[in-house]
């Protein structure tokens, strides 16, 4: 094994912190989420600030007919609840008459409907009832219970509470199945399930193309996760019996090979026959990581917290690019589905999680590091500081796990410090 | 409940940050939930500011609501006092501290801060960002510029400029378009405000001899207030050659100076341009203009007296304004359309049948995905429309740049057709594709964009040699063409159209 994962979490010092919290709120997973499911549509319960919200995050998304919007409540339906339920009933049947394609329904909570305490499984269940063949859910990725990805989380614990499970007493129930969770891009998806058809190793994603054809999770189920920030998920999984395979995030050529090991290991693949597996792609990554590494080698690199995936990032950027770590923000830090991640970071690593976010600037501006990853909110400012940023939304948007892609993960961070140094303005 | 994907407008709380923004040594602390801070964005993206709004959010999240968000709240202000030592905090909520009653003014009073604090009440679910960018500033000038204080003498002639705010479209450049004015008349800028001012510079205000209020969606209710305080304003708009030289002689007349230096400008090219014989082609374009009231008002008389165009849709998505675009309607001789549903303005469009549209950033898409010409007079706009050049919509530079923006999608449409025209040619076939159109051009060279004709009577079979005549006609009139023509052949009770028929119905609604 390249990279050992131990099966203890390693305590370590976590500077926590409360205050000024500069993310977005869980609504935002829905601008990706939209797009891996293609048979799905999200109806957001919410205000005008979460329309704006979702518009200001799609950018040009928001034209081409996307499969989301929001049920913008209005003063008459704060007046009583009863009303509430029959407008949400109205605009529910108006929307899946207009777009007959549409499998399943997802109700998203926000913080408005959150804090009146609009029942909205329950309402889900209630357009359940009149509706066959559609499958309506919810979830919540208002920004009082989710930060960003954790919408991603809830959304798709929602779908994992709603798959078929394994039937019991069967043959098909002993025989223990893959599972890659977590949303992916098409094509890296694609990528993932050949390199484990050359181990001879059966795979399914979840969740899969389409929000209907769900794989069963049930005792037999082994699963491996593709994100960092799926701790609900994860939950719904492992109460349904199924067992988590543990495993550094697919970040570069080494966190690759450890996470598809992990997955060999569980299975008893022959090591020989995974080796010759991987071999071809975990050489193209390291070649394609070779260009960036000279230019982020030694390069002090500071995450504010955004999505939960900073942990793995950096532990990319440092074991496999040669960068120096002065502080990685996280919002959430899930102990144990990060623990083969927090052995492979340095002892001197300052983890912090949570955010007040003036004081977090202040160490920024005291620390003056080479790149600091953060949001659209605080790059630009910073820039203005004289200090090269990386905003953080890309990483979620673009294709960067696995081999393939491990040189274009090197390369959006190398960038801004090429364009500073190129600059002669 | 209302359904929406796209909104015309944000909640009220990003007007009232709008306006922090704009100005300098004023905070904002908004008790707002986790997220909310997405507006700051808006600021550092889109109008790509170097820093960040001055704005603290509370940033609540479910494990506080237990019962100490007040807390939160004052925890937060007093922080962000100590911090950035504002002259002046505002403080309110968004729409869900709304819901959550904590009273942001009460508890910012208890505080004892050592500068004003505006309280604002912004209702989130009944008003939206104009409206709150409006009531901020309203409140701001009403607190330090309070009624019946003494009147200074007012011997400079001198003017503020009220309305301009942060993402505001075109503010920057129309500020100082104006300003090129009144300095052209020998009138001093007093204060210019939000934009840039301080709160001190707010309480400067009723020094000035008047008012100029250049966008009343933000700036009105303050004017109003100063009104009444005895200064008056103008309220013209200068949005074209016309209303430019209205405004001229209405500042002019209110300072007691001669309006000569202005009118008539050596650097307003616009009425040439437009009356030189290469612009002999713009006459009787049908175009469709959406947007703020303000601006898609002066956008319709523009694009009728000083362009020659026909305008044969207007409206805005602003309700509160909506007077003035209705009135220029009717002077049109059409209906306005008040609606801020953009599948509405999707609809008139198309049924429009327009040669250019003139609209805000979701205006550019629809003309986009129609395959119609189109240029944005209105917010909101997206980054491009913050541009690093000068580029006034107002006064005598902001003229020219009207008339170079409206005009320029209409020569890249004319180059398109011809184009189409050529395609049989090898070196314009289909697969050429199109210029501007990001592709549209190369499908209206294969198949018409025009939905299919609205009402079933009119409905006629057409000859393929009828047919192919049609496809002669350029791209962007064709619907019209066909229309007209399965119009006329209904009516004269013709079951098949023939080439004669779309050449008599040709001369029957001749343009």
């Amino acid at each position: 094994m390249t990279v050992a994962a131990p099966l203890v979490p390693t305590p370590r010092p976590v500077l926590r912190e409360r205050g000024q919290r500069e993310v977005f709120c869980g609504l935002t997973g829905i601008v990706w989420l939209h797009r891996k499911m293609p048979d799905a549509f999200f109806l957001v319960v919410g205000s005008r600030t979460c329309a704006h919200l979702l518009q200001s995050a799609a950018g040009v998304m928001i034209f081409a007919e996307p499969r989301f919007a929001t049920a913008i409540m209005e003063e008459k339906d704060l007046a009583g609840l009863a009303d509430m339920n029959d407008e949400l009933d109205a605009v529910v049947t108006r929307l899946l008459d207009r777009r007959p394609g549409i499998r399943t329904l997802f109700l998203v909570g926000s913080c408005p409907s959150e804090v009146i305490k609009l029942d909205l499984p329950r309402a889900a269940q209630r357009l359940q009832a009149q509706r066959s063949g559609i499958r309506i859910l919810s979830y919540s990725g208002s920004g009082i219970e989710t930060t960003f990805t954790e919408g991603e989380d809830a959304c798709l614990a929602a779908l994992a509470r709603s798959a078929p499970g394994t039937p019991a007493g069967t043959d098909a129930a002993l025989i223990p199945e893959l599972l890659v969770v977590g949303a992916l891009p098409d094509i890296v998806e694609d990528q993932f399930e050949r390199l484990f058809a050359d181990m001879g190793l059966p795979v399914r994603f979840f969740p899969g193309r389409s929000s209907t054809d769900l794989p069963a999770i049930g005792p037999n189920t082994r699963f491996l996760l593709a994100q960092p920030f799926l701790g609900e998920t994860a939950g719904v999984f492992e109460d349904r019996g199924a067992v988590r395979i543990s495993a550094p995030f697919p970040f570069g050529a080494e966190g690759t090979t450890a996470w598809l090991e992990a997955a060999a290991d569980a299975f008893a693949i022959d090591p020989l026959t995974f080796r010759r597996a991987i071999a071809p792609g975990r050489e193209r990554a390291k070649r394609a990581l070779e260009r960036h590494r000279e230019q982020l080698a030694g390069k002090r690199i500071f995450f504010m917290p955004d999505s939960q995936l900073e942990l793995p990032l950096a532990r990319f950027l440092a074991t496999e690019c040669g960068a120096e770590l002065v502080e990685v923000g996280t919002p959430y830090l899930h102990a144990r589905h990060l623990a083969p991640e927090l052995a492979l970071l340095g002892d001197d690593v300052v983890i912090s999680e949570g955010q007040d976010v003036e004081r977090q600037l202040d160490r920024v501006r005291a620390a003056r590091p080479d790149l600091t990853v953060c949001g659209l909110g605080l790059a630009n400012p910073l820039e203005a500081e004289g200090l090269s940023t990386k905003w953080a939304i890309e990483l979620v948007f673009t294709p960067i796990h696995g081999f393939e892609q491990a040189g274009d993960l090197a390369e959006l961070f190398a960038r801004p410090l090429r364009r500073r140094d190129m600059l002669r303005i | 409940m209302r359904l929406a994907v796209w909104t015309y407008e944000g909640p009220p709380h990003v007007g009232a940050m709008r306006v922090a923004t704009a100005m300098r040594g004023v905070h904002y602390v908004l008790h707002a939930p986790q997220g909310d801070t997405y507006a700051d964005l808006l600021f550092t993206m889109i109008e790509r500011r170097g820093e960040r709004p001055p704005v603290t959010y509370t940033t609540f999240q479910a494990r506080d609501l237990g019962g100490d968000t007040a807390e939160l709240f004052k925890t937060a202000a007093r922080q962000a006092y100590e911090r950035f030592q504002p002259e002046l905090m505002i403080v309110g909520a968004s729409c869900t501290a709304e819901l959550i009653q904590d009273d942001p003014g009460g508890l910012a009073g208890t505080l004892g801060l050592p500068c004003p604090v505006i309280p604002l009440e912004l209702p989130s679910y009944s008003r939206k960002e104009h409206w709150g960018a409006s009531e901020t500033f309203y409140q701001i000038v009403r607190a330090l510029c309070p009624a019946g204080a003494p009147r200074p003498a007012r011997e400079r002639i001198s003017a503020n400029i009220l309305g301009p705010a942060a993402l505001g479209f075109r503010h920057r450049d129309d500020v100082r378009e104006v300003t090129r004015i009144l300095e052209l008349l020998g009138i001093e800028v007093n204060v210019v405000a939000p934009l840039g001012a301080s709160p001190s510079d707010i309480r400067r205000l009723p020094d000035a001899r008047f008012n100029i209020c250049l966008y009343p969606e933000i700036g009105d209710e303050a004017a109003r207030y100063l009104e009444k305080q005895g200064q008056p304003c103008i309220r013209t708009v200068p949005l074209g050659v016309a209303a430019t030289r209205r405004f001229i002689e209405e500042v002019a007349a209110v300072a007691g100076v001669d309006p000569a230096p202005a009118l008539n400008h050596p650097d307003l090219r616009m009425p040439w341009w437009s009356r030189s014989v290469d612009s002999t082609y713009l006459t009787g374009k049908r175009v469709f203009i959406f947007g703020d009231a303000t601006h898609a008002a002066a956008a319709a008389r523009v694009a009728a007296h000083e362009l020659g165009f026909k305008v044969c849709g207007i409206g805005c998505f602003n309700r509160e304004f909506a007077r003035d675009v209705r009135t220029v309607a009717a002077e049109l001789g059409l209906e306005a359309l008040i609606t801020d549903d953009h599948l509405e303005v999707e609809e008139a469009i198309a049924a429009a049948q327009p040669e250019l549209v003139l609209g805000t950033q979701m205006e550019r898409h629809t003309a986009k995905r129609l395959g119609i010409p189109c240029a944005v007079i209105s917010a909101p706009v997206h980054v491009q429309d913050f541009p690093a050049r000068h580029s006034p919509q107002m006064g005598i530079e902001g003229a020219n740049v009207l008339f170079d923006s409206w005009v320029h999608p209409l020569v890249m449409g004319l180059e398109e057709h011809l184009l189409t025209m050529f395609r049989d040619d090898p070196e314009f076939h289909d697969g050429a594709g199109a210029s501007h159109l990001g592709g549209h051009g190369a499908t209206a060279s294969t198949q018409d964009p025009e939905p299919a004709a609205p009402s079933a009577e009119a409905v006629a079979g057409w000859t393929a040699e009828a047919e192919a005549e049609l496809r002669k006609i350029p791209f962007f009139v064709r619907g019209k063409a066909r229309r007209n023509t399965e119009a006329f052949a209904a009516s004269h009770g013709l079951a098949t159209v023939e080439l004669a028929t779309l050449y008599e119905a040709k001369a029957h609604y001749g343009r």
